[in-house]
């Protein structure tokens, strides 16, 4: 086992540790700290992979911006010191829907990746992503980037009073 | 790497890290004076000459205060948010170049910490992390007017986060490369044998989103709405004693000196300057050194000389000006720089005159119907039949 390897294995069992804490976490801040690491972690193993420009872009956007949207929404409505217990009752639905979707994606990678070594590369060029975006993942590009337009005028109609 | 690089590894992050701690000691008294000086007081002067050893007795102070932890606060939290203020502040400097190469025997020693492929992604990504020890500090503290300061500085570091984002796009578009070592080199040369090649001036306005919201990123005055005195007590750090009330001062300034440095990098030219014949490896620190001191004095000069802006104020301008502005901008240089190998140098000038031209055009015609119908509006009789205001 290479050095590498063991980082892999070592990163991953943090962010699957994260993960758990994030749902067992009483205070509903801590859950958000928890769900901190797990994206931390998650942009380390990208680093470690050697894609440099996707695991930095995994900090700024979901450790820099979104958890800290998370944590600005949660402070401006309710976000109790202490042992407070924000429970919405669901955890039936909840553990269906965690468990139906950890089986698909387990499903999805064993079949697509199942046979394959993990092969540590150098260094993704960030001109080669930049390429890829905009021509073979053109179509999910602006799919996407209709979704975050569709979120931002909803966004906008469910702020305005009038 | 062999033993050698480990110790020319180690050697530099001690230096990097023994000089941001005495530039910020000498910052913080050099702000001290200089606002003094502007305001007409005379400011520290009883602590080594000139009191200069003012910064450091204070830390003194701070250092063998009592760490208070208020009843009530949520502890682990709490405890580690001056740390997570802290750390990204130190690690942004990583990516600094301050020097070129020199060679010591047959080793080229490299005057920068890191030289990520995705340097300037990596400034980004540490000053987005910089919000954590604000927001985390002001909700465990668990009292009123810390939470407020920390709803501010998340929404403000957020929206000038985009500002300040987009100014880079810009100079990595005109740079062509996210390195920013490459990005230095990208600023090599001059015009007309006088006047360098400096991204401050083919990218001005991104230069001046920069500042602005490098001053805003860094809760420093005139945007300094997170800890504002007569509002909010002290906003985020009120409940904090100590070492650890020290750890976000620290923070600050360091956030200042980093700005500062990365500001140098992006868009006067680094550590580039003229170098003599002589102590060759010596002058591009020096420059380096000398472009960051001018931006650090902007900081405390536009601390001295403005206002605070109203709370409203500041989140108009960020997202209504400097955004739309950035974005403007950063279409404008993507236009250009697509267009270098297409269209011949003469016809790209003459484009951007027209284009220019057509927008001071429209302003003056904007400005002049404007006052014309302002001076309407004042006209007495009117003002009446409008019913006044």
């Amino acid at each position: 086992m290479t050095g590498q390897e063991m980082a892999f294995l070592a990163l991953g069992a943090i962010a699957a540790a994260g993960g758990v804490a994030v749902v067992t976490a009483r205070n509903v801040v801590h859950g958000a700290l928890f769900l901190v690491a797990v994206l931390a972690a998650i942009g380390a193993l990208f680093l470690l992979l050697g894609a440099e420009f996707v695991g930095w872009v995994q900090i700024l956007i979901y450790v820099g911006a979104i958890v800290v949207l998370l944590l600005f929404g949660l402070m401006l409505t309710k976000a109790p010191l202490g042992r407070g217990a924000l429970d919405n009752q669901q955890r039936g639905i909840a553990a269906i829907v965690a468990t139906g979707t950890f089986a698909m994606l387990t499903w999805l990678v064993w079949h697509a990746f199942g046979d394959e070594r993990i092969t540590f590369v150098r260094a993704v060029r960030t001109a080669d992503i930049g390429n890829a975006l905009f021509t073979s993942y053109v179509l999910p590009f602006e799919a996407v980037s209709v979704l975050l337009l569709a979120a931002l005028v909803g966004a906008i109609l469910l702020a305005k009073k009038d | 790497m062999d033993a050698i690089g480990w110790i020319i590894l180690v050697a530099k992050v001690l230096i990097v890290f023994a000089f941001l701690m005495v530039a910020v000691i000498v910052t913080v008294w050099a702000e001290r004076r200089t606002v003094a000086f502007m305001q007409q007081r005379i400011g520290p002067n009883r602590v080594g000459p000139f009191g200069i050893l003012q910064t450091l007795a204070d830390g003194l102070k701070l250092f063998f205060k009592e760490d208070v932890v208020p009843a009530g606060v949520d502890r682990a939290v709490y405890l580690a948010a001056p740390l997570v203020a802290v750390i990204p502040a130190f690690m942004s400097f990583a990516i600094v170049p301050w020097g070129n190469t020199f060679r010591i025997g047959r080793r080229v020693v490299e005057m920068q910490l890191a030289d990520l492929n995705v340097g300037i992604l990596f400034f980004l990504a540490m000053g987005s992390l910089m919000v954590y020890g604000v927001v985390l500090a002001g909700w465990s503290s668990g009292s009123t007017y810390p939470l407020f300061g920390a709803v501010r500085s998340s929404a403000q570091m957020i929206s000038y986060e985009i500002a300040m984002g987009l100014s880079v796009v810009a100079v990595v578009l005109a740079a062509g490369t996210l390195s920013t070592r490459g990005i230095v080199d990208a600023q090599a040369g001059t015009w007309f044998g006088f006047v360098p090649h400096w991204f401050a001036i083919s990218q001005l306005p991104a230069f001046v989103v920069f500042l602005l919201a490098g001053i805003a990123e860094s809760n420093r005055p005139p945007f300094d709405l997170p800890e504002a005195e007569t509002e909010l007590v002290a906003g985020y750090h009120l409940e904090y004693s100590g070492v650890r009330f020290m750890m976000f001062f620290l923070a600050e300034y360091l956030h200042v000196i980093t700005t500062s440095a990365i500001a140098t990098t992006l868009f006067l030219g680094g550590w580039r300057g003229p170098i003599p014949p002589f102590a060759r490896p010596v002058w591009p620190p020096l420059w380096f050194l000398a472009k960051v001191v001018v931006l650090v004095f902007v900081f405390v000069w536009a601390r001295a000389t403005l206002p605070r802006v109203r709370y409203d104020r500041l989140m108009a301008f960020g997202w209504k000006v400097l955004i739309p502005a950035s974005l403007v901008w950063v279409m404008a240089t993507a236009t250009l720089v697509a267009l270098g190998p297409v269209v011949s140098r003469a016809t790209l000038v003459a484009g951007t005159g027209l284009a220019a031209g057509a927008l001071a055009l429209w302003w003056l015609a904007r400005v002049t119907l404007a006052r014309r119908a302002g001076i309407r509006a004042a006209r007495p009789g009117e003002e009446v039949a409008r019913g006044g205001r």
